[in-house]
């Protein structure tokens, strides 16, 4: 049952990414990242991360990705200037790269064994209780980084208010 | 040998080549995005096969940190776009040696 | 009680200079005053009960050494932070902050109109930390600080009035004439580190005087007569002896109480302080004595003949300084280390009231420094012109001033040390000295008054002539505290006996009292001679001076041009120096080598940049593919690792 979901999911986001990339339309693209978004959340939650994948659906397929598209309609960049390459080549680079990239990985991963990792008995318990138990590590042990998180969002919303607005 | 790594490593191959190939600064945004994303379904795996909780928590850092990084970045676009009328990032290149 | 408190002494005129430096700007003159001479007098007041708590003791515990804290500690070397106070740092201690409260006072009235009036009594106060700092040092290197203090407090004061082209260059000469002094002063520093391993006074003439296997006294030329002599050399250059004495003269372009109190009565003698504080060294050293002796007295006879011809009243009063300290040196030389301390503290009385009696003569006619246009004040500035007599007549050496005792005492001393022909000498210089004396005295005082017209002479303020009255006491009482044996016992000498205790003496030979109450009377009829003839040549014949230069012509003239030592030094040393930097040094080694490799270096590095510049394009999608390649570029690091 697993292995079918993985496949069909792991297919469509797989599908989903290559769409962002391919799509000449950048709305285009940004719905394809939200299927792959999506996709993944399913992956998440295949592998008994059920508190990632609710916050990848609410916080970033529904929030970020909002953001995105109220960004690509106020911006219409639809009829910005005509797009101009100043680096052509780029474009075989990266493809070569990525190539001998993913070759090099794939041969590191092969070694990649998770039977022989050292298994924490009762790491990750079942469902619900992970969440209560990810609750829990969150406010006690990453208490610290938890809030520096918040003042990140906190200086971030700051930064966007002083950038955005309009100069008088 | 995991497949869901090696369905992170394409999505992050794909995120990558596609910010390098894309001439839309929106565009290589979401590119960054699948590279997190990625990222994220890594952190994940690698969670479950260790049987530790702490993977979960770095996923949602990371989360937190895409959304400032998404919020100040567009925000970064639209001063470019008001002030360049262009969302290419060739276009910006005044810091160039 | 004071003895823990040394610190103070020096620290009260620092408060005092951070005070009016710091503030002084905008502080009103009123509390400039309050706190400049107030800081001077409180040091006075802490020096008199120092040396009253050092009287209180046995003589021969009169040595305390206090160490307040390790200054640095490298490997091996170590220096403390420590003061010594002993007779003879207490005599110089008196004679710093006493003379040196009486000059704060002088220089009320003397500056009053000035510009800068704060930026004066702060350098003021910070020369007298110096000093006091150089005078109480209980080691080799906290003197040096000292030492360089007062040679950075001279250079300020020279050059306090820096608009003027005369005075920024005199700060400077004296600075960098001084600076070659001071190479000499480091150098034996180091070099008595080296021997000793240490550079606490005590702690190495201790070792001098307890090993005379390893110094022996009448060794040839040994590492003490180096170490000596480099000492001297910094002397020579502080002291103003020949062949360093160039930069005095001119230090004159300072104000009149900084000449007084610098370059007359305590700075310029800190060469022979440190002489005498050294002399358990200097004595067992006899070829450096004997190059002391002989720089001294050719000091004292070439200033002396250079004083008759000059015709600024400071300048004469300068090169009468050079000669002075001369005497102190021929002391010294001599072995008569506590005739030349005497000598230095009664010559600080009267070569203070000398200047500070010139700056009233100039003040009283509107800034006239030349003698040829002053005469007849006797009657109009009575107290200047008293007190100024006075202290001519204690220069001069007359029973019972105080000069008579002081260098009569010097004289005998080189006869007795079996240096006939430096006794011969310096009879001379005495009769000199009172001849271009008495020479100012006459010019400025007696005959017809030849100032400009418009010029009304008039008296200084109670202010200065308060300080005149104070000084002319001193300087005619001030000798008393030094009777020669032949009047009783010589207590000063008595007195220092415990700071030169560890001085190598030899075999001195008796004298009758008759034969020396004879030396005394000669010297004293050679002064009235010299007097006598001054009286001849500039008062009692209009005229006799021209007549003699006349006659003398090449001879005046090499004494007007100070025997043309500073165009001696311009060619033969400052032109070459110049020359060598200007031609060889700029436009060959620094064009040619330095600028060649610097800007060699700089375009290397800018070829190489235009290579690397090509990266940096301002394009982020190539950044990012820059980035791609070197993570491929370290999984594949890896991976060959793995294989």
């Amino acid at each position: 049952m697993e292995t079918l979901i993985f496949y069909l999911f792991g297919g469509i986001a797989l599908l989903a990414a290559v769409s962002v990339v391919a799509q000449k339309n950048v709305f285009y693209s940004a719905l394809s990242l939200i299927l792959c978004l999506g996709s993944v959340a399913v992956l998440f939650l295949a592998l008994e991360a059920p508190f990632i994948a609710a916050v990848q659906v609410i916080v970033y397929a529904g929030a970020i990705m909002v953001l995105f598209l109220f960004v690509i309609m106020i911006l219409d960049p639809f009829s910005a200037a005509a797009a101009r390459d100043k680096r052509k080549r780029l474009t075989c680079l990266a493809a070569a790269l990525g190539l001998v990239a993913l070759v090099v990985m794939f041969t590191l991963m092969r070694a990649y064994d998770p039977a022989a990792l050292p298994v924490v008995a009762g790491g990750i318990p079942a469902d619900a209780a992970s969440v209560s138990r990810l609750g829990q590590l969150l406010f006690t042990r990453f208490l610290v980084p938890f809030e520096a998180t918040s003042i990140l969002i906190l200086v971030a919303i700051m930064g966007v208010v002083v950038l955005a607005r309009k100069r008088s | 040998m995991n497949p869901y790594l090696v369905l992170s490593l394409l999505l992050f191959l794909v995120g990558t080549t596609g910010f390098i190939v894309k001439k839309n600064v929106l565009a290589m945004f979401l590119c960054v995005e699948l590279m997190l994303n990625a990222a994220n379904l890594a952190f994940v795996a690698f969670a479950r096969d260790l049987g530790q909780l702490q993977g979960q928590i770095f996923v949602f850092l990371v989360m937190v940190v895409a959304a400032a990084e998404a919020a100040v970045g567009l925000a970064i676009m639209i001063v470019l776009y008001r002030r360049r009328q262009t969302l290419n990032p060739d276009d910006a290149d005044t810091m160039k040696g | 009680m004071m003895t823990e408190l040394l610190w103070l002494l020096p620290l009260v005129p620092l408060a005092g200079a951070a005070a009016t430096g710091l503030l002084g700007r905008r502080l009103p003159k009123r509390a400039v005053t309050l706190v400049a001479v107030g800081a001077s007098g409180a040091a006075f007041v802490l020096a008199l009960a120092a040396f009253m708590e050092l009287l209180s003791l046995a003589p021969g515990d009169r040595r305390i050494e206090r160490e307040f804290f390790t200054w640095i500690a490298a490997g091996d070397f170590t220096a403390q932070a420590s003061l010594l106070l002993d007779p003879l740092s207490a005599v110089m201690t008196l004679v710093v902050t006493g003379v040196g409260f009486i000059i704060h006072i002088y220089s009320i009235g003397y500056m009053r109109a000035e510009d800068g009036y704060y930026r004066f009594f702060a350098y003021m106060n910070l020369f007298l930390f110096s000093m006091l700092l150089l005078v109480l040092a209980g080691n080799f290197l906290l003197m040096f600080v000292g030492w360089e203090g007062v040679g950075l407090c001279s250079y300020l004061l020279i050059g306090y009035d820096f608009h003027r082209p005369a005075a920024a260059d005199a700060g400077k000469k004296a600075f960098v004439v001084n600076r070659i002094g001071d190479v000499g002063f480091i150098l034996g520093v180091l070099l008595v580190f080296l021997t000793f391993g240490d550079l606490g006074f005590g702690r190495v003439f201790g070792k001098i005087a307890s090993d005379p296997s390893r110094f022996p006294p009448e060794a040839g030329v040994g590492v003490l007569t180096s170490i000596a002599l480099l000492l001297f050399v910094g002397a020579t250059g502080k002291s103003a002896q020949i062949p360093l004495h160039v930069w005095l003269p001119d230090a004159m372009e300072g104000p009149t109480p900084v000449s007084a109190l610098i370059h007359a009565a305590t700075m310029v003698t800190a060469g022979v302080y440190m002489v005498v504080r050294c002399a358990p060294l200097f004595s067992r050293a006899p070829v450096a004595l004997d190059v002391v002796l002989v720089v001294g007295l050719a000091t004292a006879l070439m200033a002396a003949t250079i004083g008759l011809a000059q015709t600024d009243i400071k300048r004469v009063l300068a090169y009468s300084t050079v000669s002075q300290l001369g005497f102190m040196f021929m002391a010294a030389g001599a072995g008569a280390f506590s005739a030349g301390i005497f000598h230095l503290m009664t010559h600080a009385f009267f070569k203070a009231l000398l200047f500070l009696g010139a700056g009233s003569v100039i003040h009283a006619l509107s800034g006239e420094q030349d003698l040829r246009r002053m005469g007849g004040l006797r009657r109009r500035i009575p107290v200047t012109f008293w007190t100024m007599l006075v202290a001519a007549l204690a220069i001069s050496g007359i029973f019972p001033l105080a000069g008579f005792f002081s260098k009569d005492e010097i004289l005998w001393a080189a006869w007795a040390g079996g240096h006939p022909t430096v006794w011969i000498l310096g009879l001379l210089t005495a009769g000199l000295t009172a001849l271009y004396m008495f020479r100012l005295i006459y010019l400025a005082f007696f005959g017809e008054p030849r100032h400009a017209e418009g010029v009304h002479p008039h008296e200084s303020p109670r202010s200065m002539t308060g300080p005149l009255v104070a000084l002319a006491i001193l300087s005619a009482a001030g000798g008393f505290i030094g009777l020669p044996a032949w009047l009783g016992a010589n207590r000063f000498a008595r007195f220092l006996e415990p700071s030169l205790s560890l001085v190598h003496r030899g075999a001195v030979p008796h004298f009758s009292h008759a034969l020396e109450f004879a030396f005394a009377a000669l010297s004293v009829a050679v002064a009235l001679a010299g007097i006598f003839a001054a009286h001849r040549i500039y008062l009692a014949r209009p005229g006799g001076a021209g007549r003699i230069a006349a006659r003398w012509g090449a001879i005046h003239r090499l004494l007007r041009d100070r025997y043309r030592v500073d165009e001696f030094y311009d060619r033969a040393v400052v032109r070459p120096l110049l020359g060598l930097s200007e031609r060889t040094l700029w436009q060959r080694v620094d064009v040619g080598v330095i600028d060649r490799a610097v800007n060699g270096a700089g375009a290397s590095i800018l070829s190489l940049g235009g290579i690397l510049r090509g990266m940096q394009n301002g394009l982020i999608r190539s950044y990012a593919a820059w980035i791609l390649a070197g993570m491929a570029a370290v999984l594949l690091y890896l991976s060959l690792l793995r294989s």
